[in-house]
């Protein structure tokens, strides 16, 4: 295994410490688990961070992962902001979960979701940086005979009291030998130099020739491709199949069942593998769900918005006495539907298991639990596995979960000791064996009193939870919490900011099979456009400018209103719109930062809908790659536009309906709107930035497009609207 | 035994008529920088230039493609990242995960090859890939920016 491990270090990471001879800082690599073992004990944590090679460049280490989102250029310059590096000196690898298991763990978590790559990294990381910098001063003092106190370091050099030099590369030998230091002072982010600004992504370089090797590219001696079918109807097992039929098509290798739901095809390449599996007959039982419609599922969800029984998120005051006391009463109903991630690169990996080790090359937002499923597939101790991390091609909450595939190629390698292989999902198993945005629906009643106040409002979820189907055995009496992302009363998370003296939001659990997964944005996406419609709906009830019925509610959330403000005043609410053009405007708080948003939108009278532009604010906290957060801004806008304009995966006779791209359409480059991102971080803390601005990107243009058509879009896709005249 | 000219290479292919230009060029030539993502002709992952033309190589057959034509991958349109695209690509930051940025690369290049400055009703024409990410309006800048390096 250590043979194979190092091998493969060599063909993807960017560094390798055997062939450069660096030191890392207070630990080295183990070369194999034995080693490993033994040698957790002199560990020094902080410095698992930063190595500093003799040749004076940096290496650091990312545990999260980058699929786009930017996270591995933003802890790199954190990292070299405390260490005050040179930046054109910093290169940087992925540590892999063998190796973070065999040292307690030493980086940390490497689940990159919920936006939390940056801020949940960022104190540890610049720690590191620090505790490196601090070594490397103490090495040229100690060097020179003077106190540390004389002895200053930027840009990879440390200078003397009497103005001599050396290197970082020039003392790293020293330097290792020190002791790390455990009392570390960080910058104050006001004196930052590399973090904060608008650096160049580490990334960038190989996504332009075609050399970013991701999953799907991997190529090992003696590899062998995989193609597979599951089963086409939700819960459906395999009855039978005849593998003789095709063992005889060009390059086929194997036919193996996996589990009780699919059949995969192997061969010496993936197209040979695809098209015996075509060709493969394949008999299904089909199970309880063969009849399972639309019509049920919307049944269901709509007993759910009347039930009596119902999780409470937050209750304050009496909703039914203020409904009752109302002088005016406005209701509605919502409806947000299954959406899909549609990576770009769809579901794959590959495995080569051997009698006493097994190894994984894959994309994952979590691969400490594709380790986990790696050891438990091939039957052996976590120590004996591996997982080799690639730049996902794609992420959005589909790799952050649910890793069947990594587990499907584990098993058919073991079924081949010795030989890779490499199993491919076609983008129709992609699409139909997702883990959908879970489908949801929402009841609001409202209360206004005379003079158009809100004095009460209840809010309904109906629909599934992402909880109940990946985790039912940690649903308690309280439900599933997540179900009430933004909606929850003083949360640094996600904070319900009007201020409404009678409130309940109550979900009612009701979970049609299709399996919900984590879509970038999870819950808040459907919260926020229900309840930003809702807003609006209860504004234009009140007889109210929609933004000023919105600051009058936001009285006591000033952080939320500051945003609002920001895209009010960059959109330029107070003046009147371009001739035949509407605006439409909202807010929310998610994974802890402020998100607002405008839109402008013409609607012709043939009911075309043109997006003229978009104004959107964000309020993270602290910013460390401006540029960066505005790609995640105008990124959240194609994302959350091309679900809320065509989005929606339905089931018919138990089965998934859409498939490829031609039935389930992301938004393209003639639809995307002019994006306006106007950063106004206030500091202090620390929030996300990769699917916040999602949540706002629906009620925005869907505001606006009451305001230009006085049509209510209750019910997601618009693609299902007629908005002509 | 088929021979195909890509990136100036003739490769003897082993595979059978009816297989997509896309995989011949990933599996039999080696060239993984050209990206599955579809398999309709929907995405545009898979953009390669025949004969100059930016052709989606998932819906090609081995059997549609001669030896005369020359088929080029993103491996080829310049020995060193040195493709006005490429330049701005890299100076506007484009690609977020990369993964359709061959494609879009690919479809920028043909762009720029037959109309060297295109206006944004033109691009949105001629740029129908998909991205997920989201760099439509980095990819766009990138394409202006690119015509003037040109």
């Amino acid at each position: 295994m250590t043979k194979h491990f190092t091998l493969s270090r060599r063909v993807f990471l960017t560094s390798s410490l055997a062939a450069t001879g660096a030191l890392a800082l207070g630990f080295r690599v183990p070369a194999n688990a034995e080693e490993a073992a033994g040698a957790t004990s002199d560990v020094k944590e902080l410095n698992a961070w930063v190595v500093v090679n003799p040749d004076d460049t940096v290496l650091v280490r990312i545990s999260r992962c980058e699929m786009g989102q930017g996270t591995l250029t933003g802890l790199a310059q954190l990292i070299a902001e405390e260490l005050e590096a040179d930046w054109d000196k910093v290169t940087w690898e992925y540590p892999s979960p063998g190796q973070s298991i065999r040292r307690e763990r030493v980086w940390g978590n490497f689940g990159t979701y919920g936006s939390q790559g940056i801020r949940n990294s960022q104190q540890y990381v610049r720690e590191g940086g620090a505790a490196a910098r601090m070594m490397l001063m103490q090495a040229a003092a100690n060097r020179w005979g003077v106190d540390v106190s004389a002895v200053k370091a930027a840009k990879n050099v440390v200078t003397g009291p009497d103005g001599a030099t050396l290197t970082y590369g020039d003392l790293a030998l020293e330097a290792a030998q020190l002791e790390v230091p455990t009392e570390i002072k960080l910058k104050d982010p006001a004196d930052w130099t590399l973090a904060g600004k608008s650096l160049k992504r580490l990334d960038t370089e190989a996504k332009l020739d075609g050399s970013q090797i991701y999953a799907v590219d991997v190529k090992l001696p003696g590899m062998v491709s995989a193609a597979i079918r599951q089963a086409p109807v939700i819960g459906a097992t395999v009855a039978s199949f005849d593998a003789d039929a095709v063992m005889g098509m060009p390059g086929v290798k194997k036919v193996v069942q996996l589990d009780d739901y699919a059949v995969a095809v192997v061969a010496d390449t993936f197209w040979r593998a695809k098209t015996a599996l075509e060709a493969l007959p394949i008999e299904w039982d089909e199970g309880e769900n063969a009849t399972l419609g639309m019509a049920d599922i919307h049944a269901s969800l709509d007993e759910g918005l009347g039930a009596d029984q119902a999780f409470i998120g937050t209750q304050r005051g009496d909703v039914k006495k203020a409904v009752a006391e109302a002088a005016k009463v406005v209701e509605a109903d919502y409806y947000f539907p299954w959406q899909h991630h549609a990576t770009m690169e769809p579901m794959n990996a590959t495995a080569l298991v051997s009698a006493d080790s097994a190894e994984i090359w894959v994309a994952t937002q979590d691969p400490e639990g594709v380790l986990a499923i790696t050891a438990e597939a091939a039957d052996l101790d976590i120590l004996k596995c591996e997982v080799h991390r690639l730049h996902l091609g794609g992420g959005f909450g589909r790799r952050a979960s649910s890793h069947e595939y990594a587990r499907q190629a584990v098993l058919l390698a073991k079924e081949m000791p010795g030989t890779p292989v490499k199993l491919i999902w076609t983008r129709e198993e992609d699409m139909i064996h997702g883990t959908f945005h879970p489908i949801t629906k929402a009841r609001f009643v409202g209360a206004l009193d005379a003079d158009g106040n809100v004095t009460g409002m209840h809010m309904r979820i109906s629909g599934q939870s992402i909880r109940a189907g990946l985790m039912p055995h940690a649903m308690d009496e309280k439900g599933d919490p997540m179900v009430f992302q933004g909606l929850n009363e003083k949360s640094t998370e996600g904070e319900f900011g009007y201020t409404i003296p009678n409130l309940l939001i109550d979900h009612a659990l009701r979970q049609p099979p299709l399996r919900p997964g984590y879509w970038r944005g999870v819950n808040n996406n459907q919260n926020a456009f229900y309840l930003e419609s809702f807003i609006d709906e209860m504004a234009h009830a009140a007889g109210k400018d929609p933004y000023q019925f919105r600051r009058g509610l936001l009285k006591d959330h000033p952080l939320h209103l500051r945003v609002l403000d920001a895209v009010a005043e960059g959109i330029g609410w107070d003046k009147p719109a371009p001739e035949g053009v509407f605006r439409g405007i909202c807010q929310h708080h998610g994974y802890g930062s402020y998100v607002a948003a405008a839109a402008e939108v013409s609607v012709d009278e043939r009911g075309s809908l043109k997006i003229h532009r978009i104004v959107a604010s964000t309020d993270c906290g602290h910013v460390v790659n401006p540029q960066q957060v505005e790609a995640q801004i105008e990124g959240s806008f194609a994302f959350g536009l091309s679900a809320a304009l065509h989005g929606e995966i339905t089931v018919e006779d138990g089965r998934v309906q859409q498939q490829n791209f031609d039935t389930y359409p992301p938004m393209r480059m003639d639809e995307f709107p002019k994006v306006e991102s106007l950063l106004r971080p206030t500091g202090g803390f620390w929030g996300g930035v990769g699917e916040p601005t999602i949540f706002v990107a629906a009620p925005a243009v869907t505001n606006a497009i009451f305001a230009a058509t006085g049509k209510r879009v209750r019910q997601l896709p618009l693609s299902n609207h007629d908005l002509s005249a | 035994m088929a021979r195909l000219n890509i990136n100036g290479t003739i490769h003897e292919i082993d595979a059978e008529a009816e297989t997509p230009l896309l995989w011949v060029i990933r599996e039999q030539a080696g060239l993984t920088g050209t990206k599955f993502g579809c398999g309709i002709a929907a995405c545009g992952a898979c953009t390669v230039h025949i004969d100059g033309v930016a052709t989606r190589s998932c819906s090609v057959t081995l059997a549609d493609v001669t030896e005369a034509e020359k088929i080029v991958t993103i491996e080829a349109i310049s020995p060193d990242r040195s493709h006005a695209i490429q330049k701005a690509w890299l100076e506007l930051d484009v690609p977020q995960c990369g993964y359709c940025q061959s494609g879009q690369i690919m479809a920028a290049v043909a762009l720029l090859d037959s109309n060297p400055n295109p206006t944004d009703e033109e691009i949105d024409a001629e740029m129908s890939n998909i991205c997920r990410c989201g760099t439509y309006n980095r990819i766009r800048a990138g394409i202006k920016r690119a015509a003037e390096l040109l």
